[in-house]
């Protein structure tokens, strides 16, 4: 058995698969360490991919060459795209998908990429020399070497779970969770903090009476997460259900209160506000009567559903009895319980831009244990933890996306520049530049730069300058086509547009709201010609992309301004220019948190919590600006 | 650059006066001082006096062994200074020799001379003030009259910087509201009602229309009221500067502007200033050189905030009402006032003048104009009237009850883009367009704001929605 590696991938979540097909698609060396091979890439929590501000990150994972997108669309059994009737930059994919499929799909992803190796163990140790990393020791005592340790271990780092008084030690039911491992980093230095968080029962479909309930149903459109034209699904397609609770509910969960370990003191640690258990919304929103409970089929074919809405940390008898007091749930049957979860997770603010530690040399972590939740969040970590500890290897620059450029350059900067005190989940109002990162054109802002790190391949790239081809000759004709009154006018009456009383310029009307620029190629015949020369199964996608740079210039030309002009504070580099603990003018906080994180430039240093812009505008002086 | 060093300045005006005052300010402060000062009473030590107290003893150069002068020092101590650092003031004789002399011992015993303006700026990076304080600093020692003075102070203060909060808080709201719906679409929460938002979005304009709006006024205080005064040569326009001036007992001067072909009378009203702008009246003509004077007065009319219509009773009643009308064309009465001043209502009785001026064409013309005065510039008849109507023009309320006025071009530029973001915001909500650009609007009212005082970080948005809203599904 080979000992030696170039990079060792730590779990097998939704990071660990990223970092690893990154690593290997960059011709390393990789060994991935997992506990159970059975359960890669496992959705611990609900059944879907994507959503608000997440269907973008996948998106952009897609457009650098990663693989969420691609499983996604392939395991996909219900797909919508949501905001659809807001502007271009809050259209969000999500796909409900098949959680077996999809984690065989990874596995076989996985499996036929040479450079990867496979070991079935928990890591218990880090072999650690002159403050480097140099490999990890296994529970069965084998010790594995490497130049580069990416850690990506989930909730498995000190896992406790809580059903009502019961615990139960575990990253998930059923699973062991990782011990020493934390304790290990702790003592060299790492702050450790601790989080928690829930998932809820899954109920038996067999035992639901949907009639009482809200039919949702995907919907019907050319929309996916993967740019590659054959990426897509030929599973059956199904339904979630909506229904609620009600005053009955509300009353046997208060009943419960008492024996649930969120209430009692049991647990501590912070859970994410925005997803609240259930006995937490209760308690904190007494006036709502009513809350929304959602059901999402777990596979094609399964009939075991997850309850979205429900998770919960109350003894297992009360969370039945209560749900069996809500519509269509009278009688139903339940696979299991919902628990609540509390982890370790390292202090994200410990670590560079590229994800490698700043104690340790060689060490990567990505994921969840860098105090995030969500997969997508977790696999966008995966995928840049994977490119950076390949490109140090082969001496390359580092990968850095900007905030401006991706969720992932937001999200990343995010933690290790502002840190996190609650599970960090991604929404579009992080962003500062939510128009310029649209979920229609991740691949132009991204796939170039895929494609000069090597992780992009050629035909990948063709397909993007192909579709920038078309768009553009799409606007060019747009801005320079004319067109007569009496050529458009039954089509501006048909959607309530007011007429026209002269000719004028295409550019003009495609600006006015229920104008489509499909539409268009049936009157003009010019832009009809062109479309017929638009590969059929991206014809949807590339004039569509047309269409909203055409529709939103105003506002994607204003953001961009903004954009640039605030780019001027990300260019002051300031590293290694200041002993904070000198400069008695900044706050204690600010001198503290500044000494802390090392920001690279005055942007980021701005962006830092307790760095005031009082502080900002000392270091501007400072520097003699 | 280095900020650990000692500074000293001279702080009042060069030249020779009763008393004159130094500066110093830094860690080493009271080190230096003690090296050359002997308290009168010997039982006192310097660095140990107590912080806000006064000192009186002896400059010495104990090199020489030569007494410079008496003195008194003020002791400040860290961080309750005006810098934020230890300052000590020594109030000496003021002569220049004796003023420089003890800058040059300070000098001699580790201090620096201070860069003009290094004294705010110590202030500002020990955060005793923001930015926008800051420059009010250098507003209120260069203010020239009394209300300059006070929009100046009351800048300094914080004034703007506490009514940007305000605002900011409203926009945070507004943008949580708008923002719920955007990230939170698929959650079970309740969306805000329309209404409100048209409702907030027209507070937070209005509250911005207000700041802006006050530029002109906070402008005008700053630099003067400009005054055009249009009218015929015959009309007394030099009685009636002298009368004002004399009325006032304020100082007129004359300023011979490099770019400006008029003559300037500043003279300064109640403690504000105004600035009366010759102008080479409106006849109607056909010489080419006068139709260029009169296209030139336009301009002036333009410029001013308060334009001046003087006639002469003498005049006849159509070409006085013709003036009006005339002057009336070219007036924006949003923005501008029109005074018409009839000078000389000594030459008729008062009855005759009642008379003659409350005819319906006269009615009609008075609606229209600010007022219609008759004084007698000669006589000072009717002068309080006219001193009245232009201090009306300035909202001496908003500067007496300490109401935020903007001063400072930059944040004047800065309030106007973010006023035209918010119309957008307010046109958005009305044309129904998604939230996200309704946001993105915000976000640059809020980017724009932020460039006075501070910033608004997306964490805090974040966190009013979930303080507020049951999320999670």
């Amino acid at each position: 058995m080979l000992r030696s590696y170039d990079i060792i991938i730590v779990g097998g979540g939704h990071a660990g698969c990223e970092a690893a097909m990154a690593c290997g698609n960059l011709g390393m060396n990789v060994l991935l360490i997992t506990h159970d091979m059975d359960r890669i890439a496992q959705m611990s929590c609900n059944p879907a991919i994507g959503g608000i501000a997440k269907g973008q990150i996948v998106r952009e994972i897609d457009s650098l060459g990663g693989y969420m997108g691609i499983v996604t669309d392939f395991s996909s059994i219900q797909f919508r795209m949501l905001n659809r009737s807001k502007g271009p930059a809050m259209w969000s994919p999500r796909s409900q998908c098949d959680r077996i499929l999809f984690s065989r799909k990874w596995r076989t992803i996985l499996e036929s990429n040479s450079n990867i190796s496979f070991w079935q163990d928990s890591v218990e140790d880090l072999i650690i020399r002159d403050k480097s990393v140099h490999g990890v020791i296994t529970k069965t005592g084998i010790e594995f070497f490497a130049k580069k340790v990416i850690l990506t271990t989930g909730t498995f780092l000190n896992g406790l779970m809580h059903i009502g008084s019961v615990q139960i030690e575990g990253g998930r039911i059923s699973e062991p969770a990782s011990k020493g491992l934390s304790d290990k980093l702790q003592s060299l230095g790492f702050n450790v903090g601790r989080m928690k968080t829930g998932t809820p029962v899954r109920v038996d479909g067999r035992s639901v009476d949907f009639s009482q309930m809200e039919e949702q149903a995907g919907e019907d459109s050319f929309y996916k997460f993967s740019y590659l034209p054959d990426s897509g699904t030929t599973l059956n397609q199904r339904s979630c259900y909506i229904t609620y609770t009600n005053s009955d509910v509300h009353s046997v969960i208060n009943k419960g209160l008492s024996s649930s370990p969120m209430y009692d003191g049991t647990i501590q640690s912070t859970g994410p506000r925005y997803c609240p258990s259930i006995e937490t919304k209760i308690v904190t929103f007494p006036d709502k009567s009513l809350h929304q409970l959602y059901l999402e089929p777990e596979g094609e074919s399964t009939v075991e559903y997850y309850l979205n809405g429900f998770s919960s940390s109350l003894p297992s008898e009360i969370q039945f009895e209560a749900l069996r007091l809500v519509p269509g749930l009278q009688n139903a049957k339940f696979f299991r319980a919902g628990y609540a979860i509390e982890y370790d997770y390292l202090d994200p603010q410990q670590l560079y831009h590229t994800l490698q530690s700043k104690l340790l040399n060689n060490l990567y972590l990505a994921g969840q244990i860098n105090g995030t939740t969500g997969y997508e969040e977790a696999a966008a970590q995966g995928l840049i933890a994977g490119i950076n500890a390949s490109l140090n290897l082969k001496d390359q620059k580092l990968f850095k996306l900007d905030r401006d450029e991706a969720y992932i350059g937001v999200l990343i900067d995010d933690l290790v520049t502002k840190g996190v005190d609650e599970p960090y989940r991604m929404f579009t109002s992080r962003a500062e530049y939510r128009i310029l990162l649209r979920q229609d054109d991740a691949d132009v802002r991204l796939t170039p730069r895929g494609y000069s790190i090597g992780l992009v391949n050629k035909e990948r790239y063709s397909l993007l300058q192909e579709k920038i081809r078309y768009r553009d000759e799409i606007i060019n004709l747009i801005n320079n086509i004319s067109i007569k009154p009496e050529q458009v006018n039954p089509y501006l009456k048909s959607v309530n547009s007011s007429s026209l009383k002269q000719g004028v310029k295409l550019s003009s009307i495609v600006t006015r709201p229920h104008i489509k620029l499909k539409e268009l190629g049936d009157i003009v015949e010019e832009l009809d010609r062109f479309y017929s020369t638009i590969p059929g199964e991206r014809f949807e996608e590339i004039i569509e992309s047309a269409e909203i740079l055409i529709k939103y210039s105003g506002y994607i030309t204003r953001e961009r301004k903004i954009a640039d002009k605030l780019h001027r504070l990300e260019n002051i580099y300031i590293k290694d220019k200041f002993d904070y603990s000198n400069i008695h003018t900044i706050s204690t906080e600010g001198r503290q948190k500044l000494a802390l994180i090392k920001p690279e430039t005055i942007g980021q240093a701005s962006r830092i919590s307790g760095v005031s812009p009082a502080d900002i505008n000392v270091l501007l002086v400072l520097l003699g600006r | 650059m280095i900020t650990n060093d000692t500074i000293c300045a001279i702080s009042t005006a060069p030249g020779s006066a009763a008393i004159a005052l130094i500066r110093i300010t830094g860690s080493k402060a009271y080190d230096i001082c003690n090296n050359i000062f002997l308290p009168a009473n010997k039982k006192k030590e310097l660095q140990k006096e107590p912080a806000n107290s006064l000192i009186f003893g002896t400059i010495k150069d104990k090199e020489s062994k030569r007494d410079i002068d008496e003195v008194i020092l003020s002791l400040f101590r860290a961080p309750h200074s005006f810098t934020g650092e230890d300052i000590i003031e020594i109030a000496c004789h003021g002569a220049p020799f004796i003023q420089n002399e003890i800058v040059n011992l300070l000098i001699k015993n580790g201090a620096r001379l201070a860069q003009p303006g290094e004294f705010t700026q110590r202030a500002f990076i020990n955060g005793k003030m923001d930015l926008s304080q800051a420059e009010a600093v250098a507003d209120l020692i260069a203010s020239q009259s009394e209300s300059s003075r006070k929009v100046a102070f009351q800048q300094m203060k914080g004034g703007i910087s506490s009514e940007l909060l305000t605002l900011r808080e409203k926009l945070l709201w507004f943008i949580s509201m708008v923002e719920l719906e955007l990230d939170f679409s698929e959650e079970d929460v309740e969306f805000a009602d329309r209404n409100e938002l048209q409702n907030l979005v027209a507070e937070i304009k209005e509250h911005l229309d207000r700041l802006v709006n006050s530029f002109t006024l906070g402008n005008a205080i700053k630099h003067g009221i400009p005054v055009a005064i249009v009218g015929h040569t015959n009309a007394g326009k030099s009685t009636l500067l002298n009368t004002l001036l004399n009325e006032e007992k304020a100082i007129v001067s004359e300023i011979h502007g490099t770019t400006r072909d008029a003559i300037e009378d500043v003279i300064n009203i109640e403690g504000v200033t105004f600035r009366f702008i010759d102008t080479a009246g409106i006849r109607e003509t056909t010489d080419k050189i006068e139709n260029l004077g009169i296209k030139l007065t336009y301009d002036k009319i333009k410029k001013a905030q308060i334009v001046l219509l003087l006639a002469d009773v003498n005049d006849p009643d159509n070409k006085i009402q013709e003036a009006i009308s005339q002057v009336s064309e070219k007036i924006d009465f949003k923005n501008q006032q029109l005074i018409v001043v009839i000078n000389k209502s000594d030459l008729l009785t008062k009855e005759k003048i009642e008379k003659r001026f409350s005819t319906p064409a006269y009615k009609e013309l008075k609606e229209k104009v600010s007022a219609i005065i008759t004084v007698s510039a000669k006589y000072h008849n009717n002068i309080n009237l006219l001193i009245e109507e232009l201090l009306k023009t300035v909202n001496l309320n908003a500067i007496n009850q300490n109401e935020v006025i903007v001063t400072n071009a930059r944040h004047y530029e800065a309030l106007s883009n973010a006023l035209e973001s918010i119309i957008r915001v307010e046109e958005g909500l009305e044309n129904e367009i998604s939230g996200d650009f309704l946001a993105q609007d915000i976000r640059e009212v809020l980017h724009y704001l932020g460039s006075i005082t501070g910033q608004i970080s997306t964490d805090e948005i974040l966190g009013n929605i979930f303080k507020n809203f049951c999320i999670g599904k």
